[in-house]
């Protein structure tokens, strides 16, 4: 498994290079990838559907206990499968839809690096590796949503989905390594045998509503569902492939995989219910305010992922219903949606229009898509006998044995806007004359749906094919072994009849629709994108307020924020630390030495107050002395000797180069704020000074260095030897930096000379 | 003698501080000058004072209790050769600002010298591709 996933992260890598080679057939060739993948996962059927569960991994960072480990059972099998499987005919479709396109290497290569980061995603058991796998899935979505990356309206939606996928994925990060702090384990493997432990412990909400974050912000529940509609800017085969078949369903993917470790208490079912409604029909009731095609299967999209959220929630309530339902739903959904949204992409390519008023007749020119698409739209109905009509009995027996009669209520209402949905896509396809010229396009374009959409009738016919993982799915979810008898007839019940409501709710607003979509459009109502959109731009105010504080690029401010902040903490450390000390020394203990020092402070105060470039070079000067002369003093001679060097060359420089600059003129008297800080700065350095003078000082390093000087750096001088062997690389380093210096001044004086010359 | 410098370390580096925050470039230089020179006395004083005899081991190899440490004096050999570098650079590239600006005066330096607004980077990466290579997508 872990080569698998390697192998698909490596094909990925090469894919701009077998583009190159193959030209136009890449689609086809690439496809023997995830096809390859597909079929590798299928081996596994046998072992995942006898009841077993395949462990393997691989140490990553041992030390931290990651590692690339996997696990299979039923859940993440489907979702292989589906990814996989769908992936196989994405890329096909890809190399029909982008033809030409200069850019399609590029596209291979991160639709590629999706499908090996979302796999990796769904089999990782490992918390981290999950969690990476989880950010390279938002990464590379926003690659391809920002496809188009010279259209605005694409980088904004890209950068959107990102902040609120990433955004989420931050929380769940923290989450995570809650769990694994509650359970004491990073195996996700071994969590969920924890369960009991998990949900009694004290950090159990918080870890939750951080789990819950990540997973509602990737799989667009609402209120953060309004990025899912705006990722439509993606070209096609990333609405059909990401946005809605696998990655919006990461976070579904992830609360079924936890269900078991962290379901079954009041607020994890409630949550889930109320969340995965509210979402169900918010995507139901904006699609009314739609015509193109994406957006409203987008929207489509956003109301299936709340339903398979409710079901989750359910999942505790109900015998099997909730779990099985889910599983029913899920591949359901992929199937249908995958293949409409392919579908929907190529009657754009061939007719030139998204827009559903625009379509006439199209079954007349695109047979085969047609035939697909009205497929497509019976299990989006939940009409039999297709897969749909299964996924939402199922789902309907759970709410019946779970949900509120009101819940069930608004459930029937959501599903009801699916067969409206169904109408209105279909109807095009009848009504009407097919526009001139527009014809099937090439089978990369109509495999895709016509397989999927194949599918669902198939699985809808004959359920027997899909009932074993279908039971491995929902024994995952639920934690424990569920079998359920899957099957078209179940007899004249309640769900079948709820079924029936649903139809006839679904075609009396479809005959509502033009009324609903006027109305809609008419009343633009304030939803959770205007506060994305109020929160960013007042994170863009923040920052230009701040930028204006902090980088306003006067020199001054820099240095009053950087001298007062030192004081600040530096005086806090000092009076929080230990406190304010007085050494026990004596004053002074020579008059000579004294003078000396008054003589410096005067010379300094005096710097305040001339205006003659000579006369401060003479008051350094008197500064600078004075220093070398302490050295001198107290047994430093290599510093004595260097700091009058020093001074020396210093005051050549600027006699040299300053005294051809005018005096300086008059300027602004000192503000009381410079003069604080000042103050400030130099007191806080003399309590700094005495409190550390008061402490004992550590010979213990000084001490060192004397004793291995002359046996092991071969020298009596002790400070030379510090300098040229024991800290030497110190040293090179202050040469390349005075070396530098020397570089720079040569070059700007290069510059003057050759300024001067014309 | 050490209570004493802590005062004279704490005098220059006021000079020193207010110096710098003067608008003229000069000062500031001075200023940093001085503020070198604290800095330098601090580390200093912080090994401590006192000492009969320079840093150096005997002929013999034996060491005398009462040497000066040897450790600030290296710390300091390096701050004083690094200081003056950046001073050297400052002094000419200060000189060199006056030629270009015709000031010295660090606030009115931004009105004299306003550069033009850099052109964003999205529109830098690539121009836009041609209309008809275009591919509606």
């Amino acid at each position: 498994m872990v080569a698998a996933v390697l192998v698909a992260f490596a094909g990925a890598l090469g894919a701009p290079w077998v583009y190159r080679g193959l030209g136009n057939w890449a689609g086809w060739g690439l496809a023997l990838l995830p096809l390859g993948l597909t079929l590798y996962f299928a081996s596994f059927l046998p072992a995942v559907l006898a009841g077993q569960t395949l462990r393997h991994g691989v140490p990553w960072v041992p030390s931290l206990g990651v590692s690339l480990s996997f696990y299979l059972d039923g859940l993440s099998l489907l979702f292989a499968l589906l990814i996989t499987g769908i992936g196989t005919f994405i890329v096909i479709y890809s190399g029909g839809y982008l033809k030409g396109h200069p850019d399609l290497g590029r596209f291979y290569l991160v639709i590629l690096l999706f499908m090996a980061s979302m796999l990796g995603l769904v089999l990782a058991d490992n918390i981290v590796t999950l969690f990476v796998m989880w950010e390279l899935t938002s990464l590379t979505s926003y690659l391809l949503i920002g496809f188009n990356h010279t259209e605005f309206r694409s980088r904004r939606a890209a950068t959107q989905a990102l902040i609120v996928t990433a955004g989420g994925g931050l929380a769940l990060l923290a989450g995570l390594i809650l769990l694994a702090g509650m359970g004491g384990s990073w195996e996700i493997s071994e969590l969920l045998a924890k369960g009991e432990v998990l949900r009694a412990h004290p950090w159990y909400l918080g870890a939750l509503v951080l789990v819950l974050l990540g997973a509602f912000t990737k799989s667009a529940q609402f209120p953060f569902h309004f990025w899912l509609p705006n990722a439509m800017e993606a070209p096609t085969p990333v609405s059909a492939y990401l946005h809605s078949a696998t990655m919006v369903k990461a976070g579904v993917y992830l609360l079924a995989r936890l269900q078991p470790a962290l379901g079954g208490t009041e607020v994890w079912n409630s949550t889930l219910m109320a969340f995965g409604l509210a979402t169900l029909l918010t995507g139901a009731t904006l699609t009314f305010r739609h015509t193109d095609l994406k957006r409203l299967l987008a929207y489509s999209t956003v109301a299936a992922l709340g339903a398979l959220v409710f079901a989750i929630g359910m999942v505790p309530l109900t015998s099997y219903y909730g779990a099985v339902g889910f599983a029913t739903f899920l591949l359901a959904h992929s199937l249908y949606k995958g293949g409409l949204f392919m579908a929907a992409g190529a009657v754009d390519h061939e007719a030139g229009t998204r827009n559903i008023g625009q379509l006439s007749g199209l079954f007349r020119a695109m047979p085969i898509t047609g035939v697909a698409v009205v497929l497509a739209a019976l299990s989006l109905a939940g009409l039999p006998p297709v897969l749909g009509f299964l996924g939402k009995e199922v789902l309907y027996s759970a709410a019946l044995e779970a949900a509120r009669p009101w819940m069930i209520g608004l459930a029937v209402l959501g599903f009801a806007v699916g067969a409206t949905l169904a109408l209105i896509l279909t109807v095009p396809f009848f009504r009407g004359r097919p526009p001139e010229g527009v014809h099937e396009g090439p089978p990369s374009l109509w495999l895709g749906p016509v397989v999927l959409a194949g599918l669902g009738l198939l699985v809808g016919l004959f359920p027997g094919l899909y009932n074993p993982l279908a039971d491995a799915v929902a024994s995952a979810v639920k934690g424990h072994p569920v079998e359920y008898h899957l099957k078209l007839w179940h007899g004249l019940n309640l769900p079948l009849l709820l079924s029936l409501l649903t139809v006839f709710l679904g075609v009396g607003l479809y005959f509502l629709y033009p009324r609903l979509q006027d109305w809609m459009a008419r009343e633009p109502v304030p939803g959770p994108e205007s506060a994305y959109v109020g929160l960013m731009r007042g994170l863009m105010r923040f920052s230009s307020g701040l930028e204006r504080l902090l980088q306003s690029g006067s020199l001054r401010a820099y240095l009053v924020w950087t001298f007062s902040g030192l004081v600040v903490l530096v005086g806090l450390a000092l009076l929080r630390g230990n406190g304010l000390f007085w050494p026990q020394l004596p004053l002074g203990p020579h008059p000579g030495q004294a003078v000396l020092l008054v003589l410096m402070l005067l010379a300094a105060l005096a710097a305040l107050r001339l205006r003659a470039h000579l006369a401060m070079v003479v008051v350094v000067g008197i500064v600078g002395a004075g220093v070398a002369i302490i050295f001198l003093l107290q047994n430093a001679p290599d510093l004595a000797i260097t700091q009058f060097l020093v001074e020396t060359l210093t005051a050549v420089l600027i006699a040299l180069v300053l005294l051809q600059i005018r005096r300086i003129g008059a300027v602004p008297r000192g503000r009381f704020l410079d003069k604080l800080v000042a103050l400030g700065f130099g007191g806080v350095l003399t309590l700094l000074m005495l409190s550390m003078l008061a402490q004992p000082m550590s010979p213990h390093l000084s001490q060192f260095f004397a004793e291995k000087s002359l046996p092991e750096g071969f020298g009596r001088n002790i400070v030379n030897v510090i300098l040229v062997d024991f800290r030497g690389l110190d040293t090179f380093g202050e040469i390349t930096v005075v070396g530098l210096a020397g570089l720079g001044v040569y070059a700007l004086l290069q510059r003057l000379r050759r300024e001067e010359k014309p | 003698m050490e209570v004493l410098i802590a005062f004279l370390v704490g005098g220059l580096a006021a000079v020193g501080v207010y110096l710098m925050l003067r608008p003229h470039l000069i000062q500031f230089l001075i200023g940093f000058l001085v503020l070198g020179n604290a800095a330098n006395l601090l580390i200093f004083t912080a090994g401590r004072l006192g000492s009969q005899s320079p840093p150096l081991v005997q002929r013999d190899g034996s060491l005398l209790e009462t040497i000066a440490n040897p450790l600030p004096q290296a710390l300091i050999l390096t701050a004083i050769v690094i200081g003056f570098g950046l001073a050297a650079f400052g002094i000419v590239l200060f000189y060199k600002a006056e030629q270009a600006l015709g000031t010295l005066n660090a606030e009115a330096m931004p009105e004299v010298f306003e550069p033009a607004p850099a052109p964003s980077p999205v529109d830098q990466v690539r121009a836009p591709t041609p209309e008809k290579e275009r591919i509606p997508v």
